[in-house]
Order: structure tokens, then sequence, then C-alpha cells
């Protein structure tokens, strides 16, 4: 069954992603570290935390895909479980600060000093332990996930209600973490970190290593997210999407299906947190708005949903164009971005994958392939037929 | 309620909530305290007077703040001022009969000044000033005008003196300018001062100024005042008794705070009268809370109404979530700002009327816009509503960007006219006009919308196209035309909720967005089926809050209705008012 798993997963377009992908795991530290600065591929020290950054906004992306683009539930409170796999990491590197703080508690961090914490709060115990934070950067938002999908998908909570209560959802935890009290640093957030596993964060090694973990995860990542749609459980995911009343009336158990699918994406989301805070130095509320996870949406529509390689594409090119996009013309990058927005939907619904396939499939027409969405919202459209009818499990 | 998003400090909900933008009081104080005379100085008063200078150093300092500046100072007073420099007592007895008879603002703060020894002669020229020793010398300032007149040293000038029976009468004189004063904001002031000092040595002259009293609100607090005075005096059992019984007759917070603090002191045979009175107090507080609390329920329910009903409308007969409804109210607030303007530099004597012409404007600019963007945008997602979810997002951004642009990024002022500013009260309540107002006009928009969607053929043509899109069509319904039409109509009273929003709200290119999550959580709390259910949602979900709000806090009363508006997705999916039927599943 497992071996089948990984056969399945290592599928001709996954094992070249997967490829190319450890390739720049590699090559990015090394024209970082290595390569004299004479060298014109010599990369900047700024550059490798910024391409960390967008290569973790692209497992984001990827991790919406997954529930989005295959399952047909388009979640608005994807940062939610990113900013939850972040404050788990960040409060790993709060505890490794120790006394260097500004007030050098040994064991409060600086803001629970500033606000008159007498001692650390239950939820921060075990934390100064990594693989103890590691956990909770998967175990967080898997149990928010699996609570809220439980709940919304047995109530047959779908489309455009689901949606508008995934984002109440992250716009709740937005305001708690606002709050001082609830002892995440509140609007502060948690930042001026120190060590992470004993090596400084600010080094530039740190950082290349950083960047790599990156790239490693993100490429476990499309593994699994391969494994899953090549399943027949991807199978029946996409069935979900395109009609969701048939494929229960068939047999499967589509509540199930989908809470499977939305604690594995909330899981991805919460690690491609937990590798976006190190690198960014910073984690606090802001992450958590609304504005935060439809801008992943948009990400992910750039790119192709319904494809692995999709969201990872659109990740890196629409935030690397807002990096440069905000450099040069700072005043048009809203401009920019809301016509991506509405052009992208209107003209390019299977995003830039969709195109370049499209183009391939006008020469080469046995390549057409179904696995992506139907431009129409039409339900009365024949189902995926290589879906054997069955329990989903 | 959910009042923020995105990157800013959550702030506290309507926190202008019964406080007009700026008001005439503010002004007034801000003003009055640079043209008060020698600062604070009479506040340094001699301590051998006791309580009775600080109470009227501070009777002196609320009259004064509470005169408007505009009031001019009668004409010979610095002749008269002068006079109190010549002669003896007896002279200056008459002087200080003279300057009273004037009635003028300054006299009672000059009379303080010279009672604390602060006036002083100027030898070289028999001028009266008041002088404040800074190091060695002495600054020296008008007594009227407080221009300052250069420094002099102790030989250069000399003291008034005064002896304890020109004291007394300068007392009298000035607690009798201001609680006998012919105008009702200083009396008012004043006995509101008696209140919170509640010197036993002015019991007397609140007497008298009791008896003259014919405004009832001022009578109100002198009576109270003297019912504290007499609780800490050494007065009968019998009179205490009676004291109490006119505290608890008032039932309002200061009541309850003085019998609280005279029931620290209080012989024992008063106490079970006091505890008695303080429970029947607090049963009154506890209901004048709850209609306090209905009132800013209220209130909140209006915005979010006029908020979410334009897009109850669009998501109803569309089943389009429209993300730049939020920037629809933004743009109709700047219309208002516009129109404002435009009023202002070429009819001015129109500005207390701008809001009649802003409404029509916003309504039809911002249904112009609406038109402009289904025709161009969402009538090619139709079928797709999570895309006209994105396509939106994206139109309103454009949107934002653009008023920034044009406007700057700054806060834009839409001044409320009079009619609008201001509160009164009613009974144990404060109620501004600038909300009731809004209630107003939420509810004529609400009953307007009712009308149009059940009394005219668009709105008959709108219903049926709701109900089952196919069949409408068939029956020879313009679907694209009803669905232009039904974005404009509901774009247009997002704009008309943009107008009564500068009322309350600061206009800034982000506005809408703090409104977008507030009008979704109605919305689909209420359901689409019709806007009852949206009149519904606002006004529950107004409610939740306001009453949640004095237990748990803004923040935390906005988290835990969110929290319970995902909960009650759970058991009706499709909100309170859902249609039934094949039509409205997916």
């Amino acid at each position: 069954m497992i071996t089948q798993l990984i056969f399945r997963a290592l599928d001709r377009k996954a094992v070249w992603l997967v490829s190319i992908l450890l390739l720049v795991s590699f090559a990015i530290p090394f024209a970082n570290l290595v390569l004299p600065d004479s060298s014109p591929f010599h990369l900047p020290n700024y550059a490798v935390p910024l391409f960390g950054k967008y290569v973790t906004y692209a497992m984001l992306a990827l991790a919406l895909d997954l529930v989005w683009g295959y399952c047909g539930i388009l979640s608005l409170g994807h940062a939610a479980f990113f900013a939850l796999g972040g404050y788990a990491m960040g409060m790993y590197l709060m505890r490794q600060i120790g006394t260097r703080g500004v007030y050098g508690d040994p064991i409060l961090p600086d803001f629970m000093v500033f606000l008159n914490y007498k001692s650390l709060p239950w939820f921060w115990y075990g934390f100064d332990n990594f693989w103890f934070a590691a956990l909770m950067v998967v175990l967080v938002p898997a149990i928010l996930a699996f609570i809220f999908g439980f709940l919304a998908f047995r109530s047959r909570v779908t489309g455009v209600y689901l949606s508008i209560i995934t984002q109440a959802m992250t716009y709740a935890l937005l305001l708690a973490f606002f709050r001082n009290d609830l002892g995440f640093g509140g609007n502060n957030g948690l930042t001026d970190f120190k060590d992470i596993l004993g090596f400084n964060v600010q080094a530039q090694a740190t950082r290349a290593a950083l960047f790599a973990a990156s790239v490693i995860a993100l490429s476990v990542a499309v593994l699994v997210c391969s494994a899953i749609v090549n399943s027949k459980l991807g199978k029946v995911m996409v069935a979900i999407r395109d009609a969701e009343s048939r494929t229960r009336f068939l047999g499967y158990r589509v509540d199930n299906v989908k809470l499977f699918a939305f604690v594995v994406s909330a899981v991805i989301a919460g690690v491609a947190g937990a590798l976006y805070v190190p690198q960014v130095g910073i984690i606090n509320p802001g992450e958590f708005s609304p504005a935060n996870s439809i801008e992943v949406v948009i990400w992910t529509a750039v790119g192709g949903r319904g494809t692995i390689i999709g969201p990872i594409i659109g990740g890196l090119l629409v935030n690397a164009g807002k990096s440069i996009f905000t450099g040069v013309w700072p005043e048009y990058w809203l401009y920019a971005l809301g016509a991506l927005f509405v052009l992208v939907t209107l003209f390019m619904p299977k995003g830039i994958v969709g195109l370049i396939r499209s183009i391939f499939t006008r020469k080469n027409p046995a390549r057409a392939d179904n696995t992506q969405p139907e431009e129409t919202g039409q339900t009365d459209r024949p189902l995926i037929t290589d879906a054997q009818p069955g329990p989903a499990e | 309620m959910f009042d923020e998003l995105a990157h800013r400090l959550p702030n506290p909900p309507h926190k202008r909530d019964g406080v007009p933008r700026w008001t005439g009081n503010n002004r007034v104080k801000h003003t009055a305290q640079h043209l008060l005379p020698g600062g604070g100085d009479w506040e340094r008063g001699r301590r051998t007077l006791g309580g009775f200078v600080l109470l009227m150093a501070f009777l002196t300092a609320c009259l004064l703040i509470a005169v408007p500046p505009a009031m001019a100072q009668t004409a010979d007073l610095p002749a008269l001022v002068n006079a109190l420099g010549q002669g003896g007592f007896p002279e200056r007895e008459k002087a200080i009969d003279a300057l009273v008879a004037t009635s003028d603002v300054h006299v009672p703060a000059i009379l303080q000044a010279l009672s604390d020894g602060n006036l002083y002669t100027r030898k070289s020229d028999a001028l009266v000033v008041l002088a404040t020793k800074a190091g060695d010398a002495y600054a020296l300032k008008d007594p009227v005008s407080g221009s300052a007149l250069g420094t002099a040293t102790s030989d250069d000038i000399e003291k008034i003196k005064v002896n304890n029976g020109l004291r007394g009468k300068i007392r009298t004189e000035i607690g009798e300018m201001t609680l006998l004063s012919t105008d009702r904001a200083t009396r008012l002031s004043a006995a509101q001062s008696v209140l919170k000092t509640a010197d036993p040595a002015t019991l007397d002259l609140l007497k008298k100024a009791l008896a003259a009293e014919t405004d009832p609100q001022i009578k109100n607090v002198m009576e109270l005042a003297e019912a504290v005075i007499i609780l800490k005096t050494n007065a009968s059992i019998d009179e205490k008794r009676a004291a109490i019984a006119t505290v608890i007759s008032h039932g309002d917070r200061d009541a309850q705070t003085v019998l609280l603090a005279a029931l620290q002191t209080a012989p024992d045979e008063l106490k079970p009268v006091i505890e008695d009175g303080l429970a029947s107090i607090s049963r009154s507080l506890q209901l004048w809370d709850i209609a306090q609390n209905l009132i800013y329920g209220t209130s909140l329910a209006s915005v979010l109404l006029l908020a979410a009903i334009g897009l109850a409308i669009t998501f109803g007969v569309m089943g389009v979530i429209n993300m730049a409804h939020g920037e629809m109210v933004m743009l109709g607030a700047y219309v208002t700002f516009v129109v404002q303007n435009l009023i202002a530099t070429y009819v001015p004597g129109l500005a207390e009327y701008a809001m009649a012409f802003s409404i029509p404007a916003a309504f039809l600019f911002t249904a112009l816009v609406g038109v402009c963007i289904e025709r161009g945008v969402i009538r090619w997602l139709y079928g797709r509503p999570l895309e006209t979810l994105l396509a939106t997002w994206g139109i309103s951004l454009i949107l934002q960007q653009a008023v920034r642009t044009i406007f700057g990024a700054n806060n834009r002022l839409v001044a409320p006219p009079n009619w609008m500013t201001g509160a009164f009260e009613l009974g144990g309540l404060t109620i501004t006009w600038n909300r009731l107002w809004i209630v107003v006009f939420a509810v004529l928009v609400f009953t307007a919308l009712q009308l149009v969607l059940n009394r005219t053929p668009l709105g008959l043509q709108m219903r049926a196209v709701t109900q089952n899109r196919r069949m409408a069509s068939a029956m020879g319904i313009r679907t694209p035309f009803v669905d232009a039409m039904t974005f404009g109509l509901g774009s247009g009273v997002a704009g008309l909720a943009g107008v009564a929003l500068t009322q309350i709200d600061n206009v800034s290119p982000g506005m809408g967005q703090n409104y977008i999550i507030d009008s979704f959580m109605v919305v689909v709390f209420g359901g689409v089926g019709n806007l009852w259910g949206t009149l519904i949602g606002a006004v529950s979900l107004g409610m939740a809050n306001k009453f949640l709000e004095p237990y748990a806090g803004a923040v935390l009363a906005k988290i835990i209705i969110l929290v319970l508006i995902i909960l009650f997705i759970q058991r009706r999916p499709r909100g309170l008012f859902a249609l039934k039927g094949r039509a409205i599943e997916q």
C-alpha cells in the first residue's frame, strides 16, 4: 500500500519537479556562500532569505491548491494555518533568546517582562525544545483544521458560505492575537530572534541552510500532494470538486475526503509558516489578516489551480513581481495586483500552466487531460470516469 | 462591530460613540485656557482659607471654561480694577462693589486673585497688575486681558492688602456671581463644582441660590449638592434622613457615589436607609444600562444594516459575493465629501443642506460604477461564484488605490450639519443626534428597498430571477438587464451607506475594508431569502455585540460573535432565512 503510494507519487512530472527543486536547494546556497563576489553568478546576501520567503509562500499556495484546485474548497483562511505554524516556530525562537533579551530574563520573553507576567503561561511550556515546537507546528494547524473542517463539512457548508466562514475564522484569530493578554506578544508579535538549533539566525550560513530546508520541505510537500492526487482518493477529491452531490449519492463519504484534504493542507501551510518565520525574523498578527489569505488564492490562480506545479510557479512569480513592483513603482502595486485578480479570473481561469498546456494540447490533442477544473460551474457534466465506486478509504 | 481589517491594530469599536467629532465645548475650552490670565496660579491659593479657596478657584476655572471668549469685557473694567489699588479698606470695598456691579465675566477671577494676594499696584503708574513670583523678580500681567506686562522687582510693586472681612465679602460675591449668575451655563457649572467639592461653607449660599433657581436641571444638581453637604455636616438625624431621601430620589451614578461615601461616615441608625437606597439605585441603574445598551445596539445595527443590505441584494439575486462592496461604501463617502466641498465653494448658503444633494449624488454615482463593474467583469463570470469573489476583490484593490491617488491617503473630513451634531438626554440616557439620524436613515432605506422589491416591475423581475433564473428567462425577462440593474441597485445602496458613515467614521480609502467582513457576517447570518433576514441579522449582531461588550471588552466581543456565527452556520448552512427548493442549491 505504502510502496504503491510512493510509486504513484513518483510519476514523471513530480520527479522532474522535485529534481529541479533539489538542484535549486543546492545551487542557491552555493551561489551565495561559495562563489566569490566577483563571479557573475554570485548571489547577494539579502537575496537568500528573500528567495526563502518566496519558497515558503509557494508552499502555502500549494497547500491551498490541494483543497481548492483539487477538492473545490475555496478557503479564505489559509493564512491562519500558515501564521499558526509561524507562531509555534516563533515561540521556540523566543525561548532560545534566553538572557540576551533587553530585560535579560532567562525564562520570560521580553514582551512578557514588559507586560508584567510573573511566570510563563502554560501554553509556552515545552517550546524551548525544538522537537516539541516542530510537533506543534504540525499539530496546532492540524487540530484547528480538523475541528473546523469536521464541523463545516459535516453540516455541508459549501461554496461561498464556506469561504466566508473561513474568512471569519482567520479574522477572529487576527483579533485574538492582537490582544496582549492572549500571551503572544499582541500587536508586535514575536521578533528579535537570536538562535535556531544553536545557530545564529542572522548568519549567512544559517540562512542558506534555512533556504535549503524550505526547498526540501516544498519537495516533500510536492511528493505528498502528488501521491494524494494520483491516488484513488485524489480522483474522489476531483469528483467532489466537480459534482459534490453526485459523488455523495454514489456512496462516497464526501465529508471525510474533504476533511482529510483540509487537514493535510493545513499541515503543509503550518510547516511553510514555520520556515517563513526564521527567515523574515518576525511573526505578528498581521499574518492572519483576511487580505493575506485572499492573496494566496491569487497566487494559486495565476499559476494554475488543479496542478501541482501551478501554485508553485504562481507563488514564486507573483511574489517576485511584488518585490520588484513595490521597489520600482510602489504606488502602482495595488493596481497591478487588482488587475491581476480581474484578468486572471476573466482570461486565464486555468492559470499559466493551463495556458501552456492548452498550447501543447493544440499541437498534440492526445495529451489533453481532465485534471483541470472546467471553466463553467455547471453541475450536470459527466463525472470523472476512472474513479471506481466504493468507500473512499 | 468588526470594523477593522488587515494590518492595523483593531481600534475599540465606535470610539466616538456618543461623541461628536468636535463639540463647541472643546473649542471654547482651548481658547478660554489661552485667555486665562495667569494660568492656574490661583490654585496656589492660601492654605489658611482651606478648601474654600480651592473651591473658588475651581469655580472660577469652570466659569471661564464655560464662557465663550466672544463675550466682550465691559469697557471701563480696567479703570474699575485700577480703583482696587487706591485708598484703604473702605474704598477697596466700594471698588469691589463697583466691579461686581458690572457682572463682567472676568470679575470673579480678578476678585479671587485679590483674595489670594496676587494683585499688586505698580508704583510707577499706579496700575493694578497680576504678579507671580519668577525667581527674584515678578512676572506682571494685566489682570483683565492676561497680556504680559514685563517683569518687576519687589521694590517696584506693592501688594494690595485685604483683611479677613474683605475676604469673606469676596467669597460671597464670587459665589453669588456664579451660583446666582444670569447665565445658565455658568450657574450649571458652578452648581456641579459645588456638588463635586461639597464644602460646608457654601451651604448658606447654596440655599439662597436654590430658592432663586428656576431651571429644573440646575435645581436638580443644587438639591443634590445641598443634600451631600448636609450629610457631611453635624446636622440632626432627621435632616440627614431627608437629605438621603433627596439623594436616593436622584437615582443616578452621582447619587450612588455620594451614598457610598456617606455610608462610611453615617451614624448606625442611618446605615440601613442608605443601604436600601443603594440597592434601589443599582436596580434602576441596571435598567438604564440595559436601555443604553439597547440604544447602542440599535445604532450599531443600523450601521450594519446599511452596510450589508446592498450586499444582500446582489448576493441574493445574483449569487455574487461582491468583495468590492466595501469600496462602494467608500465611494459613497467620497461623493459626499466632494459634494460638500462643491457646495461650500459655489453655493455656501446651502452648506447646511449638503446632505440632501449628497444622497442622490452618491446613490447615482455608485450605482453607475456598479453597473459598469457588472457589465465589464461580472457578467462573464456567472455560474462561477468563487471567481467573482476574486475578480471583485481585484476591483476593490484598484478602486482603493485610485481613490488614494486622487484624494490622497489622509482622512477627509465631512463636516456634520448643525442638526446632526450634539446629543440630548433622555432620562439616564445620552443619545447623539448623528446616531439617531442614521437609525432613521437606515429605516428609510430599508423601507424604500422593500417597496422597490415588492411594488415595482423591476422588483418583481428581480424576485423572479432570484427564485428561478432559467424559468424567469423563459418567461421573457431579460435576465442580463435585471442583473445589471440589481448590481446597480445594490451598489447604490452601498453608496447611501457611505453617506451615512461619513457622520460617524473617517473618510479614507481603506474605510470600506472595515465594513466588508461585517456585511458578510450579517448577510450570511440572515440568509438571502429576503431583506427581513438582513434586518434581523443586523439587529441581532448589533445587539449581541453591544451587550457582550461590557463583559468581554470590545475585541473579545467581536471574536465571540465571529465564533458564534461560525457555529451558527453549522446549524443553518444557508442562514436564518434561506430560500427553500432546488433552485438555490448549487
